[in-house]
This record gives structure tokens, sequence and C-alpha cells, in this order.
């Protein structure tokens, strides 16, 4: 105890405990989070280092060593100008098949499970439950099941292979799980805020679109995160309910990577991948903030 | 003319029966409290009467008109919840006036009964914030506010105190009574508090598992309550009950170590009676020595010794002014026999002769 002076009549430690920065438990600690860090870093950084190398560099086998020569010319190529079998205008294609199946597929199946969800947690009508307990097993079942079933009803629909069939059936797989999301957020809003709307005389779209909704812009924002992913990232449903000139961006992308001639050119797979994966990243980026944001803060007590 | 009246109203939840045949009028202007435990029914009534609550049985008439399937917008009533319930993302403001435009009234009308009702609760200043921007006084003033803008015939208030702190609490209560007085309106107001039923009412309910136990006058219920659960509800600390016995005219109330004569009638005789006595009803004898002191509280003006009698039955006795009996100490008690309140210690009625 050299360097401790006693200036005050108090003995003993005093204030706040001391802590050392580079004690064992920090270093345990901040070492395992930038191993980890790293780890799930690498892939991504090797996928943009490649997609600006040329392919002479390529060649040299480095995957590690950073670009020595910065090209654009994969971007380009992987938007614009990389075959799938037949044509060959690139990614640019199943990009906006894409945008037109997930920006109506998200409109349409958040605006119906909000619905649902608020109905169900509200308005409480008789045989709410059941048709609740039968949504919710419709989670369960295995999407192979109803594979066949619904290339059936497409075809008998007349929307076998176009976009609205897809829109559809993108609706449809969204319905059990948003509107529980729905209906859980709905049922934490304390229930007087729904009374002091009846008293005031809102009915069932008045208190939905002016009190309910208004409230609840971070499930929605949940909501619309879930599903702008689920459904750009969706494989399975785009090639099988599609043809090839409504690919979804995906389905491109995997034509992209597998239709080989002569040289596999990897920096064009490397760009036309994070092109790919470029949407639902801007969407979490955006998102982020309405998560954090508590917009019911002060609705009760508090 | 009666403001409300409910004729042989039920209510059952599944196989619950929250309200039994309930039958109650309520006069204009009059300030009426529903008190009673938690789960006896009185927020369930409130509702029934607003309308968010469709009935099993009966019927609710409001101004003379059959209410009872019309939407909660429609009856005429305005209502202040426990927690506020403000919509959190429209201003003071909007708070107040989106019943009127959910009305279709015009912009004129909107801002002129805005305006009134933030100048009778003094929110003028505050309209333009959020609720998020607003203490729980003022919170409570807001939803006040949404319902005097819709110039009904009748309040209904749901504990709307019970969220504030004890001082607001104080300070409210007087508010809603000036408030009552200035405007006239029939006022029906749920409360678990014996205090603010007893100061705020012209006539209280006292309900217990969906049946209406008593119906009077504050003073009324406080000093001559039908049955034991309405003494015991009203008037704090409760009433002290003991056991007695009925003999010759009199009773004899072992655990006060006295003898009453001549308040009950001998066709009683030989009967198991519950005697009740107020605290404050009952004056220490320092002389006796029937009952220890096992503790005091003080309040400041007044303070309460709890005693134990020679049965064990624990009683409490208020002391006003000064005098403070210290723990431990050995006394007797007196009580005015005009002060005894007689229970049938079976069937809790009150017995009055």
């Amino acid at each position: 105890m050299a360097n401790s002076t006693v200036v005050h009549s108090i003995d003993g430690p005093r204030g706040p405990k001391p802590r050392k920065m580079l004690s064992r438990r920090n270093i345990i600690l901040y070492g395992t989070l930038l191993v980890v860090a790293v780890y799930y870093l690498i892939p991504l950084y090797v996928m943009l280092v490649t997609s600006v190398k040329g392919m002479p560099e390529i060649r040299l086998g480095n995957i590690f060593s950073p670009p020595v020569e910065v090209t654009f010319e994969p971007w380009v190529k992987a938007w614009a100008q990389a075959c799938t079998g037949l044509n060959c205008d690139g990614l640019s294609r199943g990009f906006w098949n894409s945008v037109k199946i997930t920006i109506p597929s998200v409109f349409v199946s958040i605006a119906i499970a909000s619905i649902n969800g608020y109905a169900l947690a509200n308005w409480r009508f008789k045989g709410a439950n059941l048709f609740f307990t039968i949504l919710i097993f419709g989670a369960f079942i295995p999407y192979q099941i109803m594979i066949y079933p619904l290339v059936i009803l497409l075809r008998d629909l007349g929307l076998y292979t176009k976009l609205p069939g897809l829109i559809l059936i993108h609706t449809i797989f969204g319905m059990p799980i948003l509107t529980l999301l729905f209906r859980n957020y709905f049922t934490t809003i304390p229930e007087e805020l729904f009374k002091a709307a009846r008293v005031d005389g809102a009915g069932f779209w008045g208190i939905y679109f002016r009190v309910m909704m208004p409230m609840s812009l971070p499930i929605f924002a949940v909501a619309i995160v879930l599903q702008v992913t689920g459904i750009w990232n969706d494989f399975l449903f785009g090639v099988i309910y599609t043809k090839p000139a409504n690919y979804p961006m995906t389905v491109q992308l995997n034509n992209i990577v597998n239709s080989v001639q002569g040289v596999t050119e990897y920096n064009v797979n490397m760009a036309a991948t994070l092109l790919t994966g470029l949407v639902p990243l801007t969407i979490y980026f955006i998102s982020g903030k309405l998560f954090v944001r508590g917009i019911a803060a002060g609705a009760v007590k508090g | 003319m009666n403001s409300i009246e409910i004729k042989k109203l039920s209510l059952n939840f599944g196989e619950i029966e929250v309200l039994k045949e309930l039958d109650l009028s309520i006069e204009k202007g009059e300030f009426l409290v529903l008190l009673g435990a938690s789960g006896c029914g009185k927020s369930t009534l409130l509702n029934c009467i607003a309308g968010l609550l469709d009935v099993t049985d009966g019927q609710i008439f409001i101004n003379e008109q059959n209410v009872t399937w019309y939407e909660p917008a429609q009856r005429g009533i305005g209502m202040v919840f426990q927690s506020y319930a403000l919509y959190p993302q429209m201003t003071v403001k909007g708070n107040l006036s989106f019943g009127l435009k959910n009305a279709g009234l015009p912009k004129e009308e909107i801002e002129k009964r805005v305006k009134h009702a933030s100048e009778i609760l003094q929110i003028e200043s505050l309209l333009e914030r959020k609720p998020a921007a607003l203490s729980g006084g003022q919170r409570q003033r807001v939803a006040i506010g949404r319902a005097l803008v819709r110039d009904v015939e009748v309040f209904l208030f749901d504990e709307p105190l019970s969220n504030l702190d004890a001082k607001l609490r104080n300070e409210l209560r007087v508010e809603i009574k000036r408030l009552h007085q200035k405007l006239d309106n029939t006022m029906i107001y749920v409360t678990h508090d014996q205090i603010e039923a007893m100061t705020l009412a012209d006539k209280i309910v006292v309900l217990r598992l969906g049946i209406i136990e008593q119906v009077g006058a504050p003073m009324d219920l406080y000093r001559d309550p039908d049955n034991k659960f309405v003494a015991g509800f009203i008037g704090s600390p409760a009433m002290n009950f003991v056991n007695g016995t009925a003999k010759r005219g009199g009773v004899d109330a072992p655990g006060l170590g006295l003898h009453f004569d001549g308040i009950i009638s001998t066709a009683h005789e030989g009967k198991a009676v519950s005697v009740g006595a107020r605290p404050e009803h009952i004056t220490l004898d320092p002389a006796g020595d029937t009952h220890t002191v096992e503790m005091t509280e003080s309040l400041g003006g007044v303070s309460f010794a709890y005693l134990s009698g020679p049965t064990g039955e624990r009683i409490v006795v208020e002391e006003r002014g000064d005098e403070r009996t210290a723990a431990g100490v050995t006394v007797g008690i007196n009580i005015e026999t005009s002060r005894i309140l007689l229970f049938d210690a079976e069937t809790e009625m009150r017995i009055r002769s």
C-alpha cells in the first residue's frame, strides 16, 4: 500500500471498486468476441476482395490477399452481362423480378396478417381461439406436403408460372407466423386504450388505423424485415412456381454460378452473390433504428 | 328523474357469475361510488354501463332510453380509465378531439369545446404536447378532459386515481369533486379505496361477489351498516368485532370485558352475536386491567392502540390529541352502549333491536 495515502478518517474500501482494463476477465471476453467476429467476417472479406480482382490475379490463388488492382468490371458483368443459359443480360432481370415479387407480397401479407392479429387480439369473436389454433397449426406443416397441391391450385386459377401466383404463395405462407407476431404484439397494448377508443366512437377500422397502427410501428418494422428477407431469399417457391422469364434473383444467381462456360469466373460469381445479398442487408441497416425506438412509451403509466 | 337505471343485470363469464341480477337507479346529477374489494364486479358493472361488455341478461337505461344494445359512443357517456389510456402518438389536443372527429363535428365546434375543456382543467399550456411529456397528474387531467369535451350526460371513472402517488391523489380527488359541483353531471366512480368513496360520493354502493350489499349516503353506511361486511369495509382502521352472547335483553362481550344492557330484544336470547365498535368510540381506562397494549401507531393528530383482550381477541382504539399510551401497559376500556352495533354471528346481518 505504498501509494495509498490516508487522507480521510475512514479506513477500508471507499467509493467505486477499482477495475483494471487488462484484467484476465476482459482479455478473455474481448479476445473471444474478436475471434468470433473475425471468423464471421472472413468469408465476407474474401468475397469482397475477390469480386474486385481481375481473373489473372485470382488464378494466383491468394484468396486472402488484398487486390493489387481494383476493378469493378466483375460487378458490371454480374449485373448486366452474365449468362444464364440462353440469355446474357446478367442479374438485372432477376433483380427486377424479385422487386416485383417482394413488394406486393410483403405489403399484402403484412396488411392481412396485421388485421388478422388485431381482430384476434381485440375483437374476440366466437371461435377466435379455434381459428387461431388452425392458423398456427399451418406453420408446422412441412412445405413439401403443400408444394404439389399448390401447383395444381395455381394451374386451375390460371396463375401458375405467373408473378401474381408466386405473390399469392408468399402471402399464404407468411400468414401463420405474421398473424402470431401481430396478435401477440396487439395483446400487449393496454386494453384500456382500445376501450377508450370505442368510447370515443371509433369503429373497427378507425381503431386499427388511428390507434393501433401508429402505436405498432416497431412490430411492422419487424414484420417487414422478416418478410423482405424471407421472400427475397426464397429459392424454392421461385423455382417451382415461376418460369425462367420470371425467375427471382436468387434462382438466377444460382443459374449464373452453375452455368459453366469455359473458365469459372469467381470474381463475377462473388459480385453477383453480393449484389443479391445487398437488399436484405440494406433492410437490416435501415430498420435497426426502428427496433430501438420505444414508440409506445408513455402510453400508460410511466 | 333517473339518469341511469339498471334492471336485473346479470353477467357471466362462461360458468362464473360476475354480476347477479343487479338493480340500481342513479339520479340525475348524483355522484355514485361503486365500492368493493378487487374481484367484486365493480369495474365489470361500469364496463357494462359503458357498453364495453355485453351483458348476459337485464337492461340498462340511460336518460330513460334503453341502451342495452347501444355502442359505447352512442350512450352519451364519457369514461376515464385507471391507466389514463391516452393515445400516445397524438398530442393532448389530438387526444381531446379524437372522439369529436369521430362524431363528425365541425372544426370550429371542436376548437371551441377543446378550448373550453382545457380551461376548466387548466391544461391549455399542454395542448401541443404528447402524453409521454406529461406527468401522471397532467395525464389524468387530459383523460378527464377527453370525457369532458364530449359533452355527455354521464361520466364513468374506473379507479382514476389508483396510479397516482398519495399527494396527487388527494389533489385530484378534490378537483374531481369540484368538477362535479361545477358541471352537475351524473358521475359513477369505481374504487376500492373507502376514503375516496367517503369523500366523493353522494351515494355509495357496496358490492361483494357481484351482489349489492348496501346502498346509501356515506355517513349512513358508516353509522348504520346493514351487515358485518359493510361495517368492516367502511372506516379505517376497520371496525372492531368481538364475539358475544345475547342474555336477558343485553349482550355479554367477554372479549371486551363488558356487558351491555338493553340493546337486544329478548327474542334473541342465547344467540351468538358479533359485537362491533369503531376505534374512535372506544376509550381507554387507565385504571382497568382487562387489556394489554401490544403496540401503538402514531399518525400525528391521532394514534391507534392495538390491544389484546381477555379472550385473546384483538381490538384497535383511537386516541386523540397528545395522549399516548405506551406499549405493554395494562388498561381497561369503555364504550358507550349506544355506539355498539350487533350482527348475527351466523348470517352476519345486522341485529337492529
